[in-house]
């Protein structure tokens, strides 16, 4: 074979992984996972009594990487949890998913909740973990009651408890709920909120692995990171990792929102280019001009079309072009998009959702929002877009979590991409888009 | 004897039994959204019910309710709308749909109507997007997909 053949980039295409069972018939049974594979890899560690150590090697080559935004790898992680610790030790799902334009974990738990369950019970095996939380997003209260269900389901099948399909280890898994706090997605903040109380990020270290819930060993993980276990465990870490590109193992799922033809979830493999993904989504809606994406979620930073249309959806692909792959929250903006008035509503959620424990994000974000609102009510000055960058860069790596970060991350790209469009409605007291309109 | 009726005491019963027996206060999220679930708000009383019930103090209950967005510390009528302004339903014209909601409700955001059937609540992205501009009401049964003649026709069947 001529070697450009053979060095040519496979195509990356769909592929169900985390949302196995989604086209299938009563998608979150236990029977219908059972069908396509579910609990094989689980039963196959228990009866052959596979070592957790060589399990976290089969992970680790896997090239999992976290899927909550922020990319740790998923081996490293596990490998930093105590061995012979006393006591409980925790593990708990993270679906909290508040970021705006997320709503991947949703979906893994309306349709295929029992492989998030038994990525935990595998979790749990390889961390020596007693008892599991999924903590699940206050506001898709259905989800919350159906993975209840799951979950009575896998208890009865004695997948859950005491001496898991007669083996000699137990684990309990229990479904909570948070009631409307973005900052509960952070993972200390999280594990405040699974004691009872007010979601205010842990200064670190100690780090959960040492010291979480009940200052006890305790790891969390996304909902989609748990989901891609199993299929590693049951397929092998190298297969999961030939799935996607270089440093980007596996499959991830698009969020897809904003003004997009099929607004939905794409789980596609790594490294498919950005311009064939617009395209699985039906394209911009109405037939209308590309105009900018947020790739990974408000907290990743907004790029231009002619920049995106070069992109490949991995983590390298998108931090090559400045922005980063987050929780794989895709925004689309149109030609008719008012990078101001979008820029204030982004501004205004993390104000609000700021836990107000550190003063450069308390105060910061506050300052922000009212500044790009005076610009929005025809009051801007020229030098608000000065203000504006100097007030974000410094809540930016000045707070205990990265919430601080993030406020900072749309106002820096919005305002670099799109510095015409905030002059003009500095000068004219009116948005430049909506005049064209006029 | 608590002061909650049976039917509640008997959730948190269920709930604690998530947490170690010394923990009590882990169930406070779900106590106080099974008591507001019963009362469409949660009162003074309400907070130090459950404060006695999980035997936490009322300032451990009363940091919760005031921390968490969906808890209402005052009263949110019959049926309380939360709209996600947020960016992707922003992007599909959720503004306009709060215009025609508050013109048609008479009522502007944190606002009870008159006759105490309808409040309406801003609220951040509830991880819906797809289905933009959506909105919930009490808390837990959402409605995707609303423009504003699908709005009218949803609250002519609240009755
Ligand atoms: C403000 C903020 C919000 C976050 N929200 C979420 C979230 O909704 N879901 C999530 O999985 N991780 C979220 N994270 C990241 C978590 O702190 C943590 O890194 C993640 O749950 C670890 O799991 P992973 O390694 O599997 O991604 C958030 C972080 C920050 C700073």
């Amino acid at each position: 074979m001529p070697d450009e053949i053979i060095n040519a980039p496979v195509q990356k295409k769909l592929f169900p992984l985390c949302l196995a069972t989604k086209d299938l018939n009563h998608p979150a049974s236990i029977k219908t996972y059972i069908s396509i594979g579910g609990y094989e890899a689980l039963k196959k560690i228990l009866t052959d009594k596979i070592s957790p150590s060589d399990l976290l090697e089969e992970i680790k080559l896997s090239g999992l990487r976290g899927r909550g935004g922020a990319g740790f790898p998923t081996g490293l992680k596990w490998s930093f949890m105590p061995k012979n610790a006393k006591g409980e030790k925790y593990l708990v799902c993270n679906s909290d998913e508040g970021e705006p334009g997320t709503f991947k974990d949703r979906d893994i738990i309306r349709y295929n909740p029992h492989q998030i369950i038994e990525g935990m019970i595998i979790g749990a095996y390889i961390m020596d973990a007693t008892v599991g939380f999924n903590y699940i997003h206050g506001e898709i209260w259905n989800e919350y009651l159906s993975f209840g269900e799951a979950l009575n389901q896998a208890r009865q099948a004695g997948l859950l408890g005491k001496n898991i399909l007669n083996s000699d280890f137990s684990f309990e898994l229990h479904a909570v709920h948070g009631y409307g706090a973005y900052i509960c997605g952070e993972e200390t903040a999280l594990i405040e909120s699974i004691e009872g109380k007010k979601g205010q990020p842990r200064f670190k270290p100690p780090f959960p692995a040492t010291y979480g819930i009940y200052g006890k060993p305790t790891c969390v993980n996304n909902t989609e990171t748990f989901a891609s276990i199993p299929w590693i465990i049951r397929h092998g870490g190298q297969a999961f990792n030939d799935l996607g590109v270089a440093n980007s193992g596996g499959t991830k799922i698009f969020s897809v929102s904003g003004h997009i033809s099929n607004p939905g979830n794409y789980e596609i493999q790594m490294g498919m280019p950005f311009s064939e993904l617009l395209d699985l989504a039906g394209g911009v809606w109405k037939g209308h001009k590309l105009k900018a994406v947020i790739p990974g979620g408000p907290s990743t930073a907004l790029v231009p079309a002619h920049t995106i249309m070069q992109a490949t959806m991995d983590y390298d692909g998108l931090s090559k072009i400045g922005s980063s792959l987050g929780a794989g929250s895709m925004i689309v903006m149109d030609e008719t998009t008012c990078m101001v008035n979008t820029l204030k509503r982004l501004s205004y959620f993390f104000y609000e959702e700021s836990c107000g424990q550190c003063t450069p994000c308390r105060e910061g974000t506050g300052w922000v929002y009212r500044i790009v609102k005076r610009i929005v009510d025809g009051q801007g000055r020229l030098d608000d877009l000065n203000l504006l960058k100097d007030v974000s860069q410094k809540i930016s790596g000045r707070t205990i979590c990265a919430l601080g970060d993030a406020a900072a991350v749309p106002v820096l790209s919005f305002i670099k991409h799109f510095e015409v469009e905030f002059e003009y409605f500095i000068r004219h007291g009116k948005s430049m888009i909506e005049s064209l309109n006029d | 004897m608590s002061k909650l009726p049976k039917k509640i005491t008997k959730k948190i019963d269920n709930e604690l039994l998530k947490y170690p027996k010394n923990q009590k206060k882990s169930a406070v999220m779900a106590a106080l959204q099974f008591v507001q679930a019963e009362h469409g708000w949660l009162s003074n009383k309400d907070l130090s019910d459950v404060a006695d019930y999980l035997e936490i103090p009322e300032i451990a209950v009363m940091e919760v309710a005031t921390f968490y967005n969906m808890y209402d510390l005052k009263p949110t009528g019959k049926y309380k709308i939360s709209v996600c302004t947020n960016i992707s339903c922003m992007l599909r014209g959720v503004d306009s749909l709060v215009n025609h909601i508050k013109q048609r409700l008479k009522i502007d955001f944190n606002e009870l109507t008159k006759d105490e059937k309808f409040c309406l609540k801003e609220s951040e992205c509830m991880g819906n997007c797809d289905a933009a501009p959506m909105m919930v009401i009490n808390n837990e049964k959402m409605y995707e997909k609303i423009s504003p003649e699908k709005f009218d026709v949803i609250i002519k069947e609240l009755k």
